[in-house]
């Protein structure tokens, strides 16, 4: 592997890691504040690349990147308040279905919509192009975009949850439901604000998700299994540990697309004989970037067996 | 009861006759319908019943929420076709008629090695996990095309073994046997898994689902509960992954793939967790809408997404605790009092139910046929789906049943709330014959 391939593999992985974090804090977040996970999760990014796609056809992209995550936080949001919050008496399982059961009424939804193939979401003029070269390998301005977007949101984030009132209200819910309850607090309505605003993070990095890789319904079981596996490595509820997890993720996947060495290559370098009538040739001869799409689940896996709370998480299960 | 002490029968009266009954039906059905499409739909259903029970002794008996279900049933589907390709190449002698036992034992096996890293958790933890493991084992069906053929799959002969016990004829060709092999599977797995539910493992599994914490404290490893039953599942999934192999004579990748576990979450669910009948009741409905239903219309997925979310939000026991309660109402007498919200209901519902299914339907036309043919046929109407009047009526139906169903939907809940403490009260005021 040269230095340029790993410098722009680097960068895309951390690129494609900080679009993960859009999606994974917003379900850290809710999952640790109401202890739902958000199945539809992915389901609400995808609807941020439609709507992103349709309103831009309309007003154009930058107002697009605006109101398209607005309106996704919209209706998570009514989706809490008139869907969630009536299953949440029976407890988690049947919230957890409700929102498997919303994933695949918004799948289906677009697809009426906008039909199955995929839409055609061009980058806007202004993001075509390439910011930099990399000896002879240019990064395009649509990766640097998606870094910049990702890192103000999450100084947002910071901010809001760290400098102003409602942030420490969610914080406090965060542990302690009850007791901010009865300090005079509307709880119920702070879930609601939380669910529409992690809706609306996942809008955010669909609009942008959308633009640079495809717009299609097959986006959100793509995204969903792996932001899955983001907030699982990272500790569930642990937003630094979702942090590290989106970047530890995005990185491996792209890395491991650009290596092209396989066991059977290796095992030829020491000096083993490997052939296709070797005993389990199959698994010898695959290549890394063969295995690539495996390797999130692999290391979940793995983190489970060798560190079941997560990388940073604080409690188990 | 009286003297104190427990008395239990096993094999009793009632279970000969519902378990008779059950077997009757079985061999009466294929009789009755003799069109192909409806024999299709029959074994299918078989095979979905066993799938079904199977995922709800996980998620109905011992409270395992699972998202990767699939992954044992398709790895099970896929050593029953390979093993059906090795018997027709000569390579080992195997009657086709207990393949499917081939394909539960590597479910099985499959339950063992994924069950121990998967059910040292419960609850959201075991769902993710397990989403994982679907995931993972789905990536690996594209990346070993030798056993799992790649996108075309793996195809078979249920045929290859010859005629079964050296009947002249009855070589699983024609659908008729192939149901009959699938009808005589499903009702020894109805069996079998029911009376897993009466053995000390069925009872402490439902206890691991109550009360984790408390199952601890009496002595048993829970994580060890939970894989055992998770074990003995995936037996019964590989089983209906074998009796789909021999169905359908081709096992492809989408067996293994979330759509797949999904699906069957779908169907358990949908009939309902909390009876040991659920399930089945499930999967005939599940069968309808995904072979039925998706004859006549593309969006099918959407009306059971929309069924499901329903039956999630206002009956989380399913059809078959709507049944239960039903009948409760009627035994004690009350039914008259319902004749007329229900009358209601049924028929504001079906307002709206056609207003949304016309607008779904004429959205989905513009959306597919962009510039072909503008006019549909609904309901035996031909409609024109870019004219005024067409979206002017349902527009109407939408608005007006909304309004009625809401309407009617309160009077309804009234009456049957108000019934349901009637026999509540009644309950605590007469114990002894409750």
């Amino acid at each position: 592997m040269t230095p340029e391939l790993a410098l722009i593999s680097a960068l895309n992985g951390i690129s494609y890691g900080l679009l993960l974090f859009m999606l994974a804090s917003g379900l850290t977040l809710i999952f640790s504040m109401m202890g739902v996970l958000n199945f539809a999760h992915a389901s609400f990014y995808m609807l941020g690349a439609y709507f992103g796609y349709q309103i831009a056809k309309w007003i154009g992209f930058w107002p697009a990147l605006v109101v398209a995550p607005l309106l996704a936080g919209a209706l998570g949001a009514l989706v809490e308040r008139f869907g969630l919050r009536r299953v949440h008496k029976w407890g988690h399982v049947p919230e957890l279905l409700f929102t498997f059961g919303l994933s695949f009424i918004i799948v289906e939804l677009v697809q009426v919509i906008w039909g199955r193939p995929p839409v055609p979401n061009d980058l806007p003029p202004e993001l075509q192009g390439h910011l930099f070269t990399i000896y002879t390998t240019t990064f395009p301005i649509s990766r640097g975009f998606i870094m910049l977007v990702a890192v103000l949101m999450m100084v947002a984030l910071w901010l809001v949850l760290t400098r102003t009132r409602i942030g420490l209200v969610i914080q406090a819910a965060l542990t302690h439901p009850d007791q901010v309850e009865a300090l005079g607090h509307n709880v119920r309505r702070v879930f609601m604000l939380v669910f529409g605003g992690g809706c609306a993070l996942a809008g955010l990095a669909g609009v942008i998700g959308g633009v640079v890789f495809v717009t299609e319904p097959s986006m959100a079981a793509v995204a969903g299994a792996i932001i899955f596996v983001v907030i699982v490595v990272g500790g569930m509820g642990s937003l630094a540990g979702a942090f590290v997890a989106s970047i530890l993720i995005g990185v491996i996947q792209t890395f491991g697309l650009a290596l092209d060495y396989s066991l059977a290559g290796i095992l030829r370098g020491i000096g083993v004989e490997v052939t296709p009538s070797t005993f389990g040739y199959a698994v010898w001869k695959l290549t890394i970037a063969q295995v690539a799409p495996v390797l999130p689940f692999l290391l979940l896996v793995l983190i489970l067996i060798v560190r079941p709370r997560g990388l940073m998480g604080t409690r188990e299960g | 009861m009286n003297d104190g002490s427990l008395s239990y029968r096993p094999i009793n009266l009632g279970r000969w006759i519902i378990w008779g009954g059950t077997l009757v039906l079985f061999i009466v059905l294929p009789l009755i319908f003799k069109q192909g499409f409806a024999r299709t739909l029959l074994a299918q259903m078989g095979i979905l019943i066993i799938f079904a029970l199977s995922y709800n002794m996980l998620l109905g008996q011992t409270g395992m929420l699972s998202f990767g279900h699939a992954v044992y049933s398709g790895l099970g589907a896929y050593f029953a076709i390979h093993t059906l390709n090795l018997i027709g190449a000569h390579q080992v002698v195997f009657p086709v008629s207990l393949v499917p036992l081939v394909g539960a034992v590597f479910g099985m096996v499959f339950g063992v090695v994924f069950g121990y890293p998967t059910t040292q958790k419960s609850g959201t933890p075991f769902a993710m996990i397990t989403l994982g493991i679907g995931e993972l084992v789905f990536a690996c069906s594209l990346m070993f095309p030798g056993f799992f053929g790649g996108e075309g799959g793996i195809s078979g002969n249920r045929t290859v073994g010859g005629n079964f016990l050296g009947i002249k004829g009855l070589n699983f060709g024609p659908d008729v046997q192939v149901y009959y092999l699938i009808a005589f599977w499903c009702f020894v797995s109805m069996i079998a898994m029911y009376a897993w539910t009466q053995t000390p493992l069925g009872r402490i599994a439902n206890a691991v689902r109550d009360n984790p914490e408390r199952v601890e404290f009496i002595g048993y490893n829970t994580q060890r509960v939970r894989w055992l039953v998770l074990i003995l599942s995936s037996f019964f999934a590989g089983l209906a992954g074998g009796l789909s192999a021999i169905n359908f004579e081709i096992v492809t990748a989408e067996n293994v793939s979330a759509l797949r576990s999904g699906g069957v979450l779908l169907a358990a669910f949908i009939g309902g967790m909390l009876f040991f009948f659920g399930p089945i009741v499930g999967a005939v409905v599940f069968s309808f809408f995904a072979i039925a239903l998706s004859d006549i219309t593309k969006a099918w997925q959407l009306y059971l997404g929309a069924f499901f979310v329903l039956l999630v939000m206002y009956a989380p026991g399913g059809l078959s605790s709507l049944i239960l309660m039903n009948l409760r109402v009627m035994s004690f007498g009350k039914m008259k009092r319902l004749r007329d919200p229900y009358l209601g209901v049924a028929l504001a519902g079906l307002t709206l139910l056609v207003g949304v299914v016309l607008l779904i339907e004429l959205t989905y036309h513009l959306t597919l046929e962009a510039g072909g043919a503008s006019t549909i046929t609904m309901f035996g109407f031909p409609l024109d789906a870019h004219g005024r009047e067409t979206w002017t009526f349902v527009i109407a139906m939408l608005a007006g049943g909304g309004l009625a169903f809401e309407y009617m939907r309160r009077r309804f809940k009234q009456e049957w709330d108000a019934i349901h403490v009637e026999i509540e009260d009644w309950a605590r005021e007469n114990p002894e014959q409750a």
